[in-house]
């Protein structure tokens, strides 16, 4: 091969480009040097070092009296995350976080399952895009919208009182912890926008899952007679599990950080999310902050490994 | 080969299905009726009447107008940024072998995986602590950075399919490795780079949770929507502005849609 390269009939080339990309062609090492430099100086030192720069300030700790940040090396401040009322917040956040993402692997199935094995040609075109505008159309609006459903003046209480259920909707806002003076200001309300927001996430992963199952598949349980319950119970879920843990990533990693829902629409009892942002706003205390911000790495840092060990990823 | 039976869905499924449709899209289709009420003071259902005298409003406010102006100024850079970024990442990952390739995937995806909250705060820290002011440059930074995995993922699913033996091809004909990146590699890449463009732009500009942390006293459209989420002072103004972002986002998606839509990887398939 050598041999070869050294007697190619081609004339070295000239002018600076020429140069140059001979001299990338010669040393790939330069070239992806070239090709990688830029993009690892970005994410690798601003983006990197500014996440570590964060969590190493979680390492000190704020002076009671002056307000000012001590840079000694301690673990108070994580003390004080697992005081009770901070473990309040994580317990609550972690809570809502599965309940969502069990709620949107509901109703994320029978889209996928329907657009994976029943939907053809344009009809499949068209279930794609009717998953995509909606995962991709603004999030702040998407909320906007529930202010306005949610809202005592707003349609769902038009529709209760049109279908003369309004008890009803009275009846669940009594009762203790989901309930609240108005669905916009419980944590009903709160869960409704999130498992909208998060839910068309899981979609596309179970739909690409269940796109892997062949038919005969389906068609060997009924034959061996299985009940379409058996069938799905024992070979559909079972193969569509990679997929729906690979959604749930998602639902679960958003609902975790979130802090804009909860403010906007659920009572004022705090998430993660609001935790941190009002640490390191009002409060000024950056360490507690950052301890926090450790939570939901932590949480989520398990949540990936034990996903990877289910071949989740292969799913995504 | 199949049976007549296994062709048409339950009637249970089709339901659920449906059903879980029309949630995914009958709240975005109310903000397109609230954009037209004539109520002022309230989220009134059903309106009390309909007008089109909002949008007038809304097309006189210079507060909207600036905040889309820069929207429109930080989405474009950062995607230009992210462009460039997220290219030469995906062409080093593609197209040469070298230790620690994978973890250069996770690099490029952690600043999406990661709640926003936390790549927020942690550039915020990082800016005060270098003593940098808070500026148009630091909303684009932030941006930047999580547009890269977008155009990243396009241009990675798009290289798998350019053959080698193409660009061999073009250099044993003599080409330079500039010429075979101008006349073969870019041509081939194109589509998957406009598309990763479109959804790159779509999602700065709709960003809000980063931005909030990286961004001084200049507002960008949803910052201005999250204020009147917060106090809503001009509810008219924001039915109008909701609906305007609706179909300015909708657009790339549907370009993106259609640019890639023959290939194996469709564009947009996670955000």
């Amino acid at each position: 091969m050598t041999i070869v390269a050294e007697s190619s009939v081609l004339p070295e080339r000239r002018g600076t480009v020429g140069r140059l990309s001979d001299f990338l062609w010669r040393h790939p090492h330069m070239l992806l040097a070239v090709l990688l430099g830029p993009p690892l100086v970005w994410l690798g030192i601003v983006y990197l070092g500014s996440l570590f720069a964060l969590l190493l300030q979680s390492f000190f700790s704020i002076d009671d009296f002056s307000g000012l940040i001590n840079y000694e090396f301690t673990l108070a401040t994580y003390g004080q995350l697992l005081s009770e009322t901070n473990l309040d917040i994580i317990l609550r956040t972690v809570l809502m976080a599965a309940t969502v993402t069990l709620a949107s692997a509901l109703i994320a199935f029978p889209i996928a399952y329907y657009a994976a094995r029943y939907a053809r040609g344009k009809w499949k075109a068209l279930f794609y895009l009717g998953v995509m505008l909606p995962l991709w159309s603004s999030y702040l609006v998407k909320i906007y919208a529930w202010k306005l459903i949610l809202a005592k003046e707003g349609i769902l209480t038009w529709f209760f009182e049109k279908l003369n259920l309004l008890w009803l909707l009275d009846a669940w806002l009594a009762l203790p912890v989901v309930g609240g003076n108005s669905l916009s200001v419980s944590y009903t309300g709160t869960f409704i926008v999130f498992v909208y927001v998060w839910m068309p996430f899981m979609i596309l992963p179970i739909q690409a899952a269940l796109e892997r199952v062949p038919t005969n598949l389906i068609e060997a349980s009924s034959d061996l007679g299985g009940t379409p319950a058996q069938t799905f119970r024992y070979v559909l879920f079972p193969l569509a599990l990679p997929g729906i843990v690979a959604g749930s990533i998602f639902t679960f990693s958003l609902t975790l950080g979130d802090y804009i829902i909860p403010q906007i629409i659920g009572s004022s009892r705090l998430f993660i999310g609001q935790a941190v942002y009002a640490q390191q706003g009002t409060a000024g205390n950056i360490p507690l902050a950052a301890a926090f911000t450790v939570v939901p790495i932590v949480i989520m840092g398990a949540y990936l490994w034990m996903a990877k060990r289910m071949g989740a990823f292969d799913a995504l | 080969m199949r049976s007549e039976k296994a062709n048409s869905a339950p009637l249970g499924l089709k339901v659920a299905a449906a059903a879980g449709l029309a949630f995914m899209h009958l709240p975005i289709l109310l903000i397109f009726l609230y954009a037209f009420t004539t109520e002022e003071k309230s989220y009134q259902f059903p309106p009390p009447g309909l007008t089109g005298q909002w949008f007038a409003v809304a097309w006189n406010r210079p507060d909207v107008w600036a905040a889309l102006t820069l929207s429109v100024k930080v989405a474009s850079i950062a995607t230009a940024a992210a462009l460039v970024l997220g290219t030469l990442c995906a062409a080093a990952v593609s197209q040469t072998r070298f230790f620690g390739r994978e973890t250069i995937s996770l690099l490029v995806i952690l600043p999406i995986a990661l709640p926003g909250i936390i790549t927020g705060i942690a550039l915020r820290s990082a800016f005060s602590m270098a003593d940098i002011p808070f500026s148009f440059w630091t909303i684009v930074l932030g941006h930047a950075t999580f547009c890269i995995v977008v155009v990243y993922n396009n241009a990675v699913a798009r290289f798998r399919r350019i053959s080698g033996s193409l660009i061999e091809a073009s250099m044993d004909l003599g080409a330079d490795g500039f010429q075979t990146f101008r006349y073969i590699i870019l041509p081939n890449i194109g589509t998957a780079l406009l598309a990763g463009g479109m959804l790159a732009f779509a999602l700065s500009f709709d960003e809000v949770i980063v931005t909030t942390f990286t961004a001084g006293q200049q507002s960008t459209l949803p910052i201005w929507m999250l204020e009147e989420l917060i106090r809503p002072r001009q509810r008219p103004v924001t039915n109008v502005v909701a609906m305007i972002v609706v179909v300015v986002t909708f657009l790339p998606i549907l370009g993106a849609y259609y640019l890639t839509r023959d290939g194996d990887q469709i564009a947009g398939a996670g955000k």
